[in-house]
């Protein structure tokens, strides 16, 4: 593995390995001395085209807990605009030295032409690019449902997969990135994806995406879900005619507290899982965001220990076995 | 005339079909038989080559004025003819926009001081191809240039009011609107065609019905007013239907395809270089299967290289922040034997019909387009199809390296081109211009 770009490419093998770096590293967050010397006198760009405040603070702690050196690079709008290009910005962080780079953009595309381009020789990690992909994002929404696994099987989560789950991602499917990446690497895991939107805001060309599509979320619901997972929804989508008003999508498509209460009522368990920043009242209810269900923190810190894994891994070589011996 | 423009073609095969030797005098095709014999003409050995009517492209961006970095008329025009072309239609979004006697006389004048090929003046439908109001059509088909083909290219004329005017008022010069159908609203932000591609890679759709439906509206208006219409770069399945339609309804549409939309498809996007991002864009396989059987069948009248030459620093930035356009001139020729004739749907004598004489009939070239018959205009092109050869963007004439068949191997090289008589290529060389 060179790069991380897109869940796309990843084997399952790949996918279990990082997986199983992150559960060591989520224990070396839980230490009193949450360091592992493993990037010392190594360091990472974090390279931000788009604003993201939790995201490059989860890269920034994962990297600081590695011991690496850290330099944020925010380019705030599109590269053009600012006069320089992204061809130029990585020839600067190639004759810098910088040993990895991390990179959200809001042009789908931009990571990979960073590490295929030519330009700069080092694991570029994509950190979010447009509405393409966000393969930590969904690393970590994987590695929160083999802990939901584990829970309900009470077996430990070390080389488990996600066979037999069936994850709902609800709301903005056409303009999220979560979940492109969540659909690639869930299949993978063996998990089975369900996609509830309005159809406004599903892509043209789902019907060739391994997955179930549902208009209803009440229906989908009611097909033994063990994982919703509400996508956020964009102000910007509330003006362009997508839907019709906040209210009716939240409706519809929101995790109502209504709806909330329904998983109550169901034999088996099912996680709430939300990428965050929430709109609490918009696509989900306070209720179901503040309750047991929800895996929204736990989410955050398992984001931290995914991404020291995969800078882990792409920067030394390493594998989970490095860890747990043999 | 001098005798350097005497020259006399040995054993080439006319469209294809029957070989024989070809005497040029004096601009014109002076002789054509077995074991013709002249002490005075150069010999130009074409055994094996195929000849053809000079080419002539509908649709090329030749940049000048205002783009000199990304073209100039004359590295443009060299292109053309190292491609085997005679005449190309330059279009009008050059800055200033081709919208008056001014813009396209001096285009004419750069076309005719570089001496390559004819460079005939697209002129624009609508000021500064914004789509409100009629630019100075008479003035510009009036000039010096005698513009015929009107076009906003890489602008649609999408106010369908304006559209039925642009089509009545061009009859009283027998021009032409060609037409670039791309419905503004539906392709707003438009990144690369919508299908299951698009959905995966998070970029735009730009959607078939975008084209279609302007197609759909301009074949209809054009048969209400009774005037004839243009297709540019035609580029789906359900445009070709559409088109076909209107054919046999009688509809005087003609349409056009693009070389690069007959060979690539939208996979090529897979890879975030923008060296693939075209408008209309790369759309899928059985589009391009769609195409070529128009060619076949003779709903796709004419190939338009839709030349568009970028500077480099337009094309390396992100996906979304890149322009749109390919370079084509130089290798259209080979992309067509490929696709169509090496495949059988097509002959040599159809090619001449669909990138010399059909765009010169749309375009009223009268004095290009012509068969390799006696007393016609010596415009011809010598192509050996046999040779095989590797596209290398840096060593071409054009200004362009945004050339999206970079390394790949492709039949067929142009030998020579002759333009009324004069040879712009020899030895599959640049020669000299024709005012030198």
């Amino acid at each position: 593995m060179r790069h991380l770009l897109d869940t796309k490419e990843l084997t399952y093998e790949q996918a279990i390995n990082i997986l199983d770096t992150a559960d060591y590293m989520a224990e070396v967050g839980t230490r009193e001395v949450k360091k592992l010397p493993a990037l010392r006198g190594r360091t990472v760009v974090n390279l931000f085209f788009e604003d993201s405040t939790r995201t490059r603070l989860s890269f920034e702690a994962a990297e600081k807990r590695l011991s690496a050196d850290v330099i944020n690079f925010a380019a705030k709008g599109s590269s053009v605009s600012k006069g320089e290009s992204l061809k130029d910005t990585a020839q600067t962080l190639a004759a810098i030295n910088a040993d990895a780079v991390v990179v959200r953009h809001s042009a789908s595309g931009a990571p990979q032409r960073l590490a295929e381009a030519g330009w700069i020789d080092v694991p570029v990690l994509n950190a979010g690019d447009g509405t393409h992909a966000h393969p930590t994002q969904a690393l970590l929404d994987a590695m929160s449902l083999r802990q939901f696994k584990s829970q309900i099987t009470g077996k430990p989560t070390r080389g488990t997969d996600l066979k037999g789950m069936r994850v709902a991602i609800v709301g903005d499917v056409l303009h999220s990135r979560v979940a492109r990446s969540n659909l690639w690497l869930l299949n993978t895991l063996g998990a089975e994806v369900i996609f509830v939107a309005p159809p406004t805001l599903l892509p043209v060309g789902i019907e060739d995406w391994p997955c179930e599509v549902y208009y209803n979320f009440d229906e989908a619901l009611e097909t033994h879900l063990d994982a919703v997972m509400l996508l956020r929804i964009q102000q910007e989508r509330m003006h362009a005619a997508f839907f019709p008003s906040a209210e009716e999508y939240s409706r519809l498509w929101g995790l109502t507290p209504e709806r909330f209460a329904l998983l109550d009522q169901m034999d088996y368990e099912t996680a709430v899982l939300h990428p965050g920043p929430m709109n609490r009242g918009l696509e989900i209810s306070a209720v179901a965001a503040d309750s047991d269900r929800s895996w929204v923190l736990r989410q955050v810190s398992n984001g931290v220990s995914v991404r020291m894994a995969v800078l882990y891994l792409l920067m030394t070589g390493g594998s989970a076995e490095d860890f747990y011996g043999n | 005339m001098t005798e350097q423009n005497t020259y006399l073609i040995k054993g080439a095969s006319l469209l294809g079909e029957r070989t024989a030797d070809i005497l040029i005098e004096d601009g014109k095709i002076a002789e054509i038989g077995d074991s013709l014999e002249s002490k005075d003409a150069q010999v130009v050995e074409a055994d094996g080559l195929i000849a053809l009517p000079g080419l002539v492209d509908i649709h090329t961006h030749l940049r000048q004025p205002g783009q000199e970095d990304a073209e100039t008329v004359e590295t443009g025009s060299k292109a053309a003819a190292l491609g085997g072309y005679t005449s190309v239609f330059a279009m009008a979004n050059s800055n200033p926009v081709a919208d008056t006697a001014g813009v396209v006389e001096q285009v004419l004048s750069l076309g005719e001081s570089a001496g390559w090929v004819d460079v005939r003046p697209v002129g624009a439908v609508t000021v500064g191809l914004k789509g409100e109001r009629l630019s100075e059509i008479g003035a510009m088909a009036n000039s010096r240039a005698k513009v015929r083909v009107f076009s906003d290219d890489g602008m649609c004329v999408w106010d369908p009011a304006l559209m039925r005017r642009a089509l009545e008022y061009v009859k009283t010069f027998d021009g032409v609107v060609a037409q670039h159908a791309q419905e503004p609203r539906l392709t707003e932000k438009a990144q690369m065609h919508e299908g299951t591609v698009s959905a995966e890679l998070g970029l735009a759709g730009w959607p078939a019905v975008a084209e279609e439906a302007i197609i759909a509206r301009d074949v209809l208006l054009a048969e209400h007013v009774n005037s004839r219409v243009h297709i540019c770069h035609l580029s789906t399945k359900g445009s070709v239907e559409i088109v076909r339609w209107a054919k046999e309804r009688g509809i005087n549409v003609t349409a056009e395809v693009t070389p690069h939309h007959l060979i690539l498809t939208d996979e090529k996007v897979r890879s975030y270089d923008p060296v693939f991002k075209v408008n209309p864009p790369l759309r899928a396989q059985e589009d391009v299967e769609a195409l070529r059987e128009a060619v076949a069948d003779g709903t796709i009248d004419v190939i338009g290289t839709d030349h568009a030459p970028h500077p480099t620093e337009a094309k390396e930035v992100e996906w979304a922040n890149a322009a749109n356009g390919m370079t084509g001139l130089e290798q259209a020729l080979s992309i067509i034997q490929m696709t169509l004739v090496d495949t059988g749907k097509i002959t040599w004598a159809d090619v001449a019909r669909i990138m010399s004489q059909k765009p010169a009939e749309i375009g009223r070239a009268t004095d290009q387009g012509r068969p390799l018959e006696v007393g016609e205009p010596a415009n011809i092109v010598l192509v050996d199809p046999e040779a095989k050869r590797t596209i290398n963007p840096e060593a071409q004439a054009t200004k362009g390296k945004n050339n999206p068949y970079r390394a790949m191997e492709v039949p067929g090289e142009v030998r020579a081109t002759f333009l009324r008589g004069h040879a712009t290529v020899l030895d599959g060389r640049l020669a000299t211009p024709i005012n030198q």
